[in-house]
């Protein structure tokens, strides 16, 4: 008995960093494939993997309703607005907080055009799918699967609604900052609980960010449902919170206010994704999250603290979930009711942002506008119900997803079936 | 084969720790009906008790248990102490023992068939995120055979079917094409969420699902009905209750009391051995991932067409990932794994009957079950043993 009790093991850091073992055993890191698809050739494998599920998801649309997907695709194309990009016109754009028009070659200058107004509807959630793509990708370079965007993206929307809608009389910027930086460092706080079970006891991220997920889904459902500390004060009978005040909303630069249009979070996200890659490539933080993204095993013996990582890498993942709930509140929704909280789904969309665009800056930019356009493309607002019911083309959209994760997780076949074909055409010659 | 058992019980401070436990839930315990203790001095007394044997146990090295007990100490205390704070009449009304214990195993069954479908899946050395999915797939396809065939045989069938074909599609990924089986497992989620709602839009529209769908019948024991305390617990359970348990001690017969068992463990603890004995490990995975399909299916069915008796996009609410931190938690046995899954049931069990105390905070509650997971996953996880190749996609010589 004395053995047990007598000296504990010592309690360093080189200690603590060989616990997590066990749980990176179970069911080990996407990490060692990340080399894999770094290295597999540039544009090829996701223009591949998106062709093959629009082909799959056509295919649905075809044996299921009869209809041409071709056309229906036409109209989701159309209803994303980014037909917009074909109608050059040789217009002006106001700049950003000032009164100074410049020349800009592609705008209308029609802000009611129809193309014009779902553009900026495709803006609008593009900003928070690139964030939480970001949040994905963040983890996945440090070899987690962050499946908790959606909890750490509502964490984020729930106290920017809150301190959006209260704290009256701050000055507008202050509030504005004051908000945003509350609701990323609530998502850090969220995706943080997960980053340090699993640095502390090897608990798998997969499951614990779930389960955050559901909790917070469910604390939300619980803050603005009839009763709740933070339901509406003068609707009572309403599951809604209060509306932000005026001065903590962002300001609109493309489109018209009342007609919600493109606030300035999108230049947030533009800079997150500057961030993501300076701090990726540019930083120690980013060398040491990536070699322990590369191997947990390698990072520890070069004398990094793997454990330590874990947590930071999933802390700042939250941090750009929990941002875009903030900017999705302060920029576009003002208020939230416990039916957005259940139905809302742009954090799990950013997991097929992020591994679509192969974790990387530009990938994660370009997929966004892929996935905004597909929904906004589906919404009952932008599409033509005589073409395609929207409701089920919103499930299209989930299919669509799942068919580009399966894919994607799957490059070895797409590499597979590019190494043969360049066989084949060396043969004969 | 009673010395066999008796040798395996806990001795010395692990006992004194698991007895600690077990006093910290006597400390509630003794507050609620039948004995409903009034005065806060019992709950606080016996939760002392707790708390004395948890350091006991902890002085001794039994470090986990020990600190187990003391937290179902205070916890027994705090709780305890709040029973006696609430109104006799509430209290009946939430703890009917009986009710609770009934519900307990119903919103356990479907976590039990996913569960061990998880277990073969990964004892075979794949992970499969999926379950989530298969379960997903099985509630619509079985409520979908159900009302158009007009058969529950059918629809538990087509349900288990369906489930399979969703783990084929996984196994052919991560099997086969070596995709990370997070990943792929986590896009079979994706693609069943959208194909169950798709199909579920495009047949059954705004009017959801129809009430007259034929039901997998309950079992009626007639002879227990009059039974005190059990009869209202088993007298009339889901005839897919039942199969669960069976299907339990069936799962823990394969894997570990037969040849077939064996050659699938070692397959998921070291497929090149398994290979270089002559077990073929593509095979083997690929069996084993379908049956877990095949069985999380059995258990979406239940849900629909055994349990709520209607289908929702989205019905299965992360129970297939719950079901995943059993298969942890119970360290992929499946014993062990029914019990952590009657543990979640008896939870939301619970949460169910809480709205008798406030409507608002009653949601709340809903959040109990993944708490739970959470807490268990963190406390238990260091223990766990997996199987040593799961997770890897394995290349043939």
């Amino acid at each position: 008995m004395s053995e047990v009790e007598g000296g504990p093991p010592p309690e360093g850091p080189g200690r603590k960093a060989e616990e997590p073992r066990q749980g990176g055993d179970y069911a080990p890191s996407a990490a060692g494939r990340l080399a894999l698809w770094q290295k597999a050739g540039g544009l090829a494998v996701p223009l591949l993997t998106t062709l093959f599920a629009f082909l799959i998801g056509g295919l649905v649309v075809l044996i299921t309703t009869g209809k041409n997907p071709l056309t229906t695709y036409k109209a989701i194309f159309e209803g994303s607005g980014l037909n917009w990009f074909l109608e050059v016109g040789s217009y002006e754009i106001r700049l950003p907080f000032t009164d100074t028009y410049v020349f800009f070659p592609w705008n209308t200058n029609d802000f009611e055009s129809l193309a014009a107004l779902n553009l900026q509807q495709t803006l609008i959630i593009w900003v928070p799918l690139v964030l939480t793509g970001l949040a994905v990708a963040f983890a996945f370079r440090c070899g987690m699967f962050n499946i908790g965007g959606q909890g750490q993206y509502l964490v984020g929307a729930i106290i920017a609604v809150w301190i959006g809608s209260s704290l009256e009389g701050l000055p507008a910027s202050l509030h504005i900052i004051i908000a945003v930086v509350a609701g990323a460092l609530m998502g850090a706080l969220w995706a943080g609980i997960a980053g340090l079970l699993k640095a502390l006891v090897g608990a798998h991220e997969v499951i614990s960010t779930i389960m955050l997920n559901w909790i917070a889904l469910w604390v939300g459902v619980y803050l603005f449902s009839l009763g709740g500390p933070l339901q509406n004060d003068t609707q009572p009978s309403v599951p809604v919170s209060n509306d932000i005040l005026e001065e903590s909303k962002l300001k609109v630069f493309w489109g018209d206010p009342l007609l919600q249009g493109l606030h300035v979070g999108f230049f947030v996200a533009l800079a997150a994704l500057v961030v993501y890659w300076i701090t990726l490539n540019r930083t120690t933080l980013g060398y040491e999250v990536r070699a322990v993204g590369f191997s947990p095993e390698a990072a520890r013996y070069g004398g990094i603290s793997v454990a330590r990582n874990y947590f930071l890498a999933m802390a700042i993942s939250g941090m750009f979930a929990g941002l875009a709930g903030a900017l999705d509140i302060l920029g576009w929704q003002f208020r939230i009711n416990t039916n957005d909280v259940t139905t809302s789904t742009i954090g799990f969309t950013g997991i097929a942002v992020a591994l679509l665009g192969r974790n990387t800056s530009i990938g994660v930019m370009l997929s966004g506008l892929l996935f905004a356009a597909l929904i906004v493309g589906t919404s009952t607002r932008n599409l033509d119900p005589e073409i395609f019911r929207p409701e089920l083309a919103t499930n299209l959209t989930t299919l669509i997803q799942g068919l580009v994760i399966l894919f994607v997780g799957a490059d070895v076949l797409i590499l597979w079936l590019l190494h043969k074909a360049r066989l084949r055409r060396r043969a004969p010659a | 084969m009673i010395e066999r058992l008796l040798a395996r019980l806990p001795r010395g401070a692990r006992a004194i720790a698991m007895a600690g436990i077990v006093v910290g839930i006597a400390a509630f315990w003794i507050a609620l009906p039948p004995l409903q203790a009034r005065s806060p001095l019992w709950p606080a007394l016996i939760g002392v008790l707790a708390l004395i044997l948890g350091a006991t146990a902890v002085s001794r090295g039994v470090k986990r248990l020990g600190w187990g007990a003391i937290v179902a100490g205070v916890a027994g205390i705090g709780l305890g102490y709040l029973a006696t704070r609430s109104s006799v009449a509430h209290l009946d009304q939430v703890v009917v023992w009986s009710a609770l214990f009934a519900a307990m195993l119903r919103y356990a069954t479907p976590l039990i068939f996913a569960a061990l479908g998880g277990i073969f899946s990964e004892r075979s050395g794949v992970t499969n995120i999926g379950l989530e999915g298969m379960l997903l797939a099985g509630a619509f396809f079985g409520i979908l055979a159900a009302d158009k065939l007009e058969s529950w045989v059918l629809g538990l069938l087509i349900a288990a079917l369906a489930g399979g074909l969703f783990a084929l599609v996984h196994a052919f990924f991560s099997i086969h094409l070596r995709a990370d089986q997070i990943i792929s497992g986590f896009a079979i989620n994706f693609l069943a969420l959208g194909l169950t709602g798709y199909l579920f839009i495009d047949i059954y529209g705004g009017q959801g699902t129809p009430t007259d769908i034929p039901e997998i019948p309950d079992v009626h024991l007639s002879f227990l009905e009059d039974w005190y305390f059990l009869g209202p617990i088993f007298g009339r359970l889901n005839l897919m209750i039942w199969l669960a348990a069976g299907s339990v001690v069936l799962a823990w017969l394969v894997l570990f009391r037969t040849p077939i068992g064996l050659r699938l463990r070692s397959v998921g603890e070291h497929p090149r051995a398994a290979e270089t004995v002559g077990i073929s490990v593509y095979a083997t995975r690929y069996a084993a991932v379908t049956l877990s399909g095949v069985l999380a299916g059995l258990g979406g069915a239940y849900l629909s067409i055994g349990f709520v008796n209607s289908f929702n996009q989205n019905m299965t609410a992360g129970r297939g990932f719950i079901a995943l931190a059993v298969v942890i938690c119970g360290n992929w046995r499946p014993f062990n794994a029914a019990l952590i899954a009657l543990l979640f049931g008896f939870s939301s069990a619970l949460a169910q009957r809480l709205p008798a105390y406030s409507e608002s905070a009653a949601v709340l509650f809903q959040a109990l079950p993944y708490v739970l997971t959470l807490v268990v996953v963190a406390g238990v996880i260091g223990r766990s043993y997996p199987p040593a190749a799961v997770g890897r996609p394995y290349r043939k010589q």
